[in-house]
């Protein structure tokens, strides 16, 4: 299995994902950098009778190695593990993309340029002259169009042969004369002690400041005397400092903008009218928030519609396994604990889990991704972005949130996304004040119950105030951003760049299935984890008892002066602590309760819930203060670990579960006393 | 008149062409990066609706720059062409 190892690298929004799909189908799988929060995805392909082993590198600017990603692509090719790259570049906007091309081959000469995208450059009238480009850089050049399949083969040979041939006799970027004099005695005094590193990139990385480009142990005894000379030199013709770096950066940029002059055939046109008009109603002063809201609400009706016949019949099917698990266990003749542990604890709410959460999830994520494909999420969060700034944070936390809507664990690693780590952690601790999809049917049904009346118009109702909630929610967020970064996270806005790509046409079916694989199986993977020993515990809970109470009868009653302040009573403080691994079994756990169940309770007709919940005390005001810790809450068990995860520190995670807790603690208790007050309760 | 104007005096439809990068070390790099260094031809594309940010086009791609930053870009004095 040790065949070849190849990078894939390019800049963000150059179909780099969309080839690697291509190229390795199923056999590739996701997971973190070794020691990172930065995801990296591995795959294999074949090509005539070898396995290549793909490594699709985070799509980066340049290796400069300020942000984790440009870091971990950088080590990645810095460590010579990859035996070759393929840098993947976009043929609509070709100059810019190959400015890491080049920066690229100055470290990993066996290289194959990959000018992808087009199909999309032939709409726009764009022709890439690929010859002219391989003669000029001195490596294989192809062509290809990922989405429709095109010029994979050929990619795939000129790996082979660039594997296999003589090294390329890569032509290097030339730096301004005075930088090029600088660096041959560096040059020089470098090569042969840096490994497998070209001595000249080493070099430049000297110049440029960047001491970790070479390992200290090999470095020659009078290297600094040699760089202190280069570098009075370079100050002596007014290069240093500020300006150095500038020039440093600038070189590559001249020599891509150089090459694609010659490859290119006539100037690319800007971005099209048609686009230009999209651009104009989704951004316009007038139309851009509206928009969105609107694109929220379908999302969000879709997910619902969507999501209700399916979870009924997934209920159906796996309840049905349940009974079925029952006779066996107590065929065999399985004590009763036994059977209640595993069977109506720890199936059981794996069974609710999965049947809640997969449907709603399986619709929600794939339209995310659709609209992710189309390239309207960065316009979301351009136009979010300044009211994002008030708050000290980014505007990307506006996409966090939304992926937040979905599920929070997801919400939580997609703050990845965001380049200031103050900022990531904003929208970290940040993300579970919006309603997850897991909480959805409690808040719909405690909606439906209590506030949305009756007649005509009540769905309407219903929708107007779950869509209240969560604005609530969006206001909450940009409270608590404002004060995190006014105390423990204070700092100055940071330097934002967000690249709007062009529209594409999203490819439906691929999106679909990415989305289930990737995100979708995934969650519901880790929740089931959850689930299945949560469930173990609360059949425990429910079963055992002491003097006659059992143990959640116990923590109600004990719990249930705290939760008066509240507006609540203690069962509903015990439910939601015992729904802490997933959000979906509160209102189940709630049931199990108040009807001293053995095991979770299906919710049923929501008129049946309704007589219950009333017949045990509860009012508007119970109602409300439950909506409203709903959303403000701790968060969920798989959210807390992803947390940990991201962080690495058991010190945000704990003020990611304080945090929300205080806030909602602190909401129910305002509005349980103001109601009180003004004797409305 | 030989004065050079910010990135943020660009009009809509307006373009201009880099004179020199101000502000911190890190956004230069990371502009330089996107291609935006000295001599690179510029045009606003979009404004956002509270203005900040805006997005511009240069070397063939659209990227959103806040107001605080494209304030430490400046333009030639060359008159702006107007681009389709």
């Amino acid at each position: 299995m040790t065949g070849p190892t190849i990078a894939l690298a390019g800049n963000p929004n150059v179909g780099k994902s969309t080839l690697f799909n291509a190229l390795t189908g199923l056999r590739q799988h996701t997971g973190n950098w070794p020691g990172k929060t930065v995801s990296a995805a591995q795959g294999r392909y074949d090509y005539e009778g070898r396995t290549y082993r793909l490594m699709d590198l985070p799509g980066t600017y340049s290796l400069a190695a300020r942000s984790a990603e440009e870091k971990a692509a950088r080590d990645f090719l810095r460590s010579g593990e990859a035996d070759a790259a393929i840098v993947v570049c976009d043929a609509t906007c070709l100059e810019r993309s190959l400015v890491l091309a080049l920066q690229i081959l100055e470290l990993q000469p066996r290289t194959v340029l990959c000018v992808n995208l087009l199909d999309e450059a032939a709409r726009k009238g764009v022709s890439v002259d690929l010859r002219a480009l391989s003669a000029r850089l001195g490596i294989p050049v192809v062509g290809t169009a990922a989405s429709r399949g095109d010029g994979l083969e050929d990619l795939k040979a000129a790996v082979a042969r660039v594997l296999d041939g003589p090294v390329p006799a890569v032509r290097p970027v030339s730096y301004l004369p005075p930088i090029e004099a600088a660096l041959a005695p560096l040059t020089e005094r470098l090569t042969g002690r840096t490994g497998l590193l070209p001595p000249r990139w080493a070099a430049l990385r000297l110049l440029e400041g960047d001491a970790s480009a070479i390992d200290p142990a090999a470095e020659p005894a009078d290297l600094s005397s040699v760089l202190e000379e280069a570098r009075a030199v370079l100050a002596q013709q007014g290069l240093e400092g500020d300006a150095l770096s500038q020039r440093l950066a600038a070189c590559p940029v001249w020599a891509a903008e150089d090459l694609a002059y010659a490859a290119l055939h006539r100037e690319p046109a800007s971005p099209p009218l048609r686009d230009r008009r999209v651009d104009r109603i989704l951004t316009g002063r007038l139309t851009g928030l509206p928009v969105m809201l609107l694109l929220l609400v379908l999302v969000f009706w879709l997910t619902i519609a969507g999501a209700n016949v399916p979870s009924q019949l997934l209920s159906r099917w796996l309840f049905g396994i349940q009974d079925r698990l029952s006779a066996l266990l107590l065929g065999l003749g399985a004590p009763g604990w036994l059977h209640g542990i595993l069977v109506l604890g720890a199936w059981r709410t794996l069974a609710w889990v999965v049947s809640v959460m997969l449907p709603p999830m399986a619709v929600f994520f794939p339209l995310f991704g659709l609209l992710e494909d189309l390239g309207y999420l960065p316009r979301a969060a351009f136009v979010l972005d300044h009211s994002f700034q008030r708050a000290h944070a980014c505007g990307k936390q506006a996409l966090t949130m939304c992926m937040g809507l979905g599920c929070n664990a997801v919400g939580v690693t997609g703050c990845r996304i965001i380049d200031s780590p103050r900022e990531r952690l904003i929208a970290l601790l940040t993300n579970c004040l919006l309603p997850c999809n897991g909480r959805f049917p409690a808040l719909i049904a405690l909606i439906s119950l209590f506030f949305a009346g009756a007649g005509p118009g009540r769905s309407l109702r219903a929708a107007g105030l779950l869509t209240g909630l969560i604005l609530l929610g969006v206001v909450l967020t940009f409270g608590m951003s404002r004060l995190l970064s006014a105390t423990l996270l204070r700092g100055t806005p940071s330097a934002f760049t967000l690249e709007l790509p062009p529209y594409r046409r999203p490819r439906l079916v691929q999106t679909l299935v990415r989305s289930v694989l990737d995100r979708t199986l995934f969650v519901l993977g880790r929740a089931a984890a959850v689930a299945a020993p949560a469930g173990a515990l609360l059949w425990l809970c429910a079963n055992v008892s002491t003097g006659g109470l059992s143990l959640l009868d116990r923590c109600a009653a004990l719990l249930d002066p705290f939760a008066w302040w509240l507006g609540l009573d203690g069962a509903i403080l015990t439910a939601f602590l015992l729904g802490s691994p997933a959000n979906e079994i509160v209102l189940p756990v709630l049931l199990m309760c108040y009807l001293s169940a053995g095991s979770l309770v299906e919710t049923g007709e929501l008129t049946a819930l309704g007589d219950v919940l009333r017949a045990h005390g509860w009012t508007e005001l119970t109602a409300a203060c439950t909506l409203l810790f709903t959303l403000v809450h701790w968060p969920c068990a798989t959210t807390c670990l992803t947390i940990h995860r991201e962080t690495g520190s058991a010190k945000w995670t704990l003020l990611a579960i304080l945090l929300p807790t205080a806030l909602g603690m602190l909401l129910c208790a305002l509005t349980a006393a103001i109601a009180r007050g003004l004797g409305l309760a | 008149m030989d004065t050079e104007r910010p990135l943020t005096a660009l009009r809509e439809g307006e373009s201009g062409r880099v004179a020199r990068l101000t502000g911190s070390p890190g956004l230069c790099r990371r502009l330089a990066e996107l291609g935006l260094i000295p001599g690179t031809p510029v045009s606003l594309f979009l404004r956002s609706p509270a203005g900040d940010p805006s997005a511009y086009l240069f070397r063939g791609a659209v990227v959103a720059l806040r107001r605080a930053d494209a304030a430490g870009i400046w333009l030639d004095a060359a008159p702006g062409e107007v681009s389709g």
